[in-house]
């Protein structure tokens, strides 16, 4: 991760190019300009395999979902994509996940920077138990990023989170006085203001109301005109309304040992998931038939 | 009454008033069973009160002022406690200082960096948890030990009788710093390492200062605990009669309760009213700090 200048610029001149060309005309490449890649990607948790056989490429600019009924590993490789699993006890990944080219499971990288680059949102809204302004300022802080000002920065994340118009007269107030909703958007915000290349969401509106729901994913949409982001989600209609491309999970039992792993079954943009899947079981699910 | 042969459908329930003014209690076993909670709690509430009124009684005559400034002497009405109280305060505030951090260092580790499925860490935390229930005679002789290891000569200075002391309360506050970190959720913690913190950064800035409440309220009820022990410090050699202030951690000593202990041996009238007027002293200062504990855990404890 030396030519993270190059990288940057790279991404800074033509992604918005993409953008616009995509916005007037529904624009979408066949194939995703892969910003994470994985190749023949097992999960472990112990001996249990969560997750087998994963090849995947998440887009630049776009919104990747993955959906799949409970057990088929969604959540398992979305947290492998940030190395949030190696906190897990007995977690380990075979096969290649590559980020910008590099493997991110490589000897000489290291996690932090990782999760500095691959942000991550949660399933349940976890703010710091500090202030609007201190949740933002944390992750810059900690990081040691450089900081001309820190009251632009904070205000920069939160408008990109489109939370700045609700508390910023409440900057100095507690976190824990805002709304689920709004709480969601500030770990959002958050995740911004250390400038990462890629936002991972887990299942980010689960424990919020419609409305609230509704402006993650307006929000989501705006944020990816600057990110990349990969968005788990239960929700099938959330997974039409937000996402470029889908990919569609489920469990199978082993046959050796009877254990259920998680297998990709289909991969492609989301109107052809929805619309014409190719595989009988991507079908079943996304009518409602089982799962 | 219901009749054999009698469908459910059939049965027309008799309206019955729902204010029946039981409780929903009136089984004589229940009923019974509840008696013998109350005498239970009366039995514990009964000796508590007779305790603090007897020595409340028989501590008053000797309860002034002088008990604050007097050095003890061999007159009763001219005797006071206070080489005992200052020896005490030194005693506690030399054990807090060396004991507080030591313990939430040690629980930080535990709980936040070693790998809880290593059997060593596993062996530690067993016996973390045992020493808690270890006697305190047992710390003032392994302190005394220590020490004359170490050739100390004087073994009855206060950085001696701290040291006991430490070794007494050490795992009571490890356990207590333990309780507090887990208390403070994991989505907190990921929440943190998501955004590219070290597990050192996360701890710092996020677990610990979350989990302040809880070690304060742990240790602040460990040192009242030091507070009141006499064994392991008699153990140690210390002085039943002072009469200077003491005036630093290698500094000659006693405490209240060695104090008492010293008053509640004499054959003077005098001198027991002297040692139950201490116990009051003692015991509101126990008080005092236990309610500080509540306070500090009702007040700043968050709720997640």
């Amino acid at each position: 991760m030396t030519d993270t200048a190059q990288d940057k610029a790279e991404k800074a001149s033509t992604p918005t190019m993409h953008l616009q060309a995509r916005a007037s005309e529904g624009f979408l490449p066949d194939e995703p300009r892969g910003v994470i890649q994985c190749e023949d990607v097992n999960v472990y948790y112990g001996n249990f395999r969560a997750v087998t056989g994963v090849n995947l490429k998440f887009g630049l600019n776009e919104i990747t979902a993955l959906i799949g009924p409970s057990g088929c590993g969604k959540s398992t490789l979305l947290r492998s994509l940030n190395r949030m699993n190696d906190l897990v006890d007995g977690a380990r990944v075979e096969g290649q996940v590559l980020f910008q080219g590099e493997d991110m499971y490589g000897p000489k990288v290291d996690p932090i920077e990782v999760r500095r680059r691959i942000g991550m949102v949660f399933q349940k809204p976890n703010p710091f138990p500090k202030s609007i302004y201190d949740n933002i300022a944390y992750g810059p802080r900690v990081t040691g990023m450089r900081v001309e000002n820190m009251d632009d920065l904070v205000e920069e994340a939160l408008t990109k989170a489109a939370l700045w118009g609700e508390v910023k007269d409440k900057l100095k107030q507690s976190a824990y006085g805002l709304s689920g909703g709004q709480q969601q958007r500030l770990c959002i915000a958050r995740t911004i203001a250390v400038k990462p290349d890629v936002i991972l969401m887990d299942e980010p509106c689960s424990a919020l109301d419609p409305i609230a729901t509704t402006r993650i994913e307006d929000l989501m949409h705006d944020l990816r005109k600057e990110y990349t982001i990969v968005i788990v989600t239960h929700n099938m209609q959330q997974a039409a309304r937000v996402a470029d491309r889908t990919a569609f999970f489920t469990a199978l039992a082993d046959e050796g040992t009877g254990d259920r792993t998680g297998v990709l079954v289909e991969f492609g943009k989301t109107t052809q998931i929805f619309e014409h899947p190719n595989d009988q079981r991507t079908e079943d699910y996304i009518s409602g038939r089982f799962g | 009454m219901a009749r054999i042969g009698s469908t459910l459908a059939g049965t027309i329930r008799p309206e019955r008033p729902i204010a029946s003014g039981t409780n929903g209690e009136r089984r004589p076993a229940a009923l019974a069973f509840l008696v013998v909670l109350w005498l239970s709690l009366l039995v514990a509430f009964g000796v508590l009160v007779t305790l603090i009124i007897t020595i409340i009684i028989d501590g008053q005559g000797q309860f002034t002022w002088r008990l604050f400034t007097e050095f003890p002497s061999s007159d009763p009405d001219r005797a006071g406690a206070r080489p005992a109280i200052l020896g005490s305060a030194w005693v506690i505030a030399t054990t807090a200082v060396m004991t507080i951090p030591l313990g939430i260092a040690a629980a930080v580790h535990l709980e936040e960096f070693a790998d809880k499925k290593n059997w060593f860490n596993k062996l530690i935390e067993l016996n973390v948890q045992n020493l808690a229930a270890v006697p305190s005679i047992v710390y003032g002789l392994l302190a005394l030990a220590f020490l004359t290891m170490l050739n100390v000569r004087d073994k009855n200075i206060v950085i001696a009788g701290a040291l006991a002391l430490s070794l007494l309360i050490l795992p009571v506050i490890i356990i207590a710093t333990r309780e507090a970190l887990r208390a403070v959720p994991t989505e907190i913690r990921q929440g943190s390492l998501a955004l590219g913190a070290t597990q050192w950064q996360t701890t710092w800035r996020q677990t610990l200062p979350s989990a302040v409440p809880g070690i304060a309220t742990g240790s602040i009820l460990a040192l009242s605990r030091a507070l009141g022990e006499a064994a392991p410090l008699l153990v140690l050699g210390a002085l039943v009669f002072v009469s200077f202030d003491p005036n630093g951690i290698l500094s000659g000593y006693t405490t209240l309760p060695i104090q008492i202990f010293n008053w509640t041996g004499r054959p003077q009238e005098g001198f027991h009213q002297l040692a139950a007027a201490t116990s009051v002293l003692l015991l509101g200062v126990l008080v005092l700090m236990n309610g500080l504990a509540i306070y500090i855990r009702n007040r700043f404890q968050k709720r997640w």
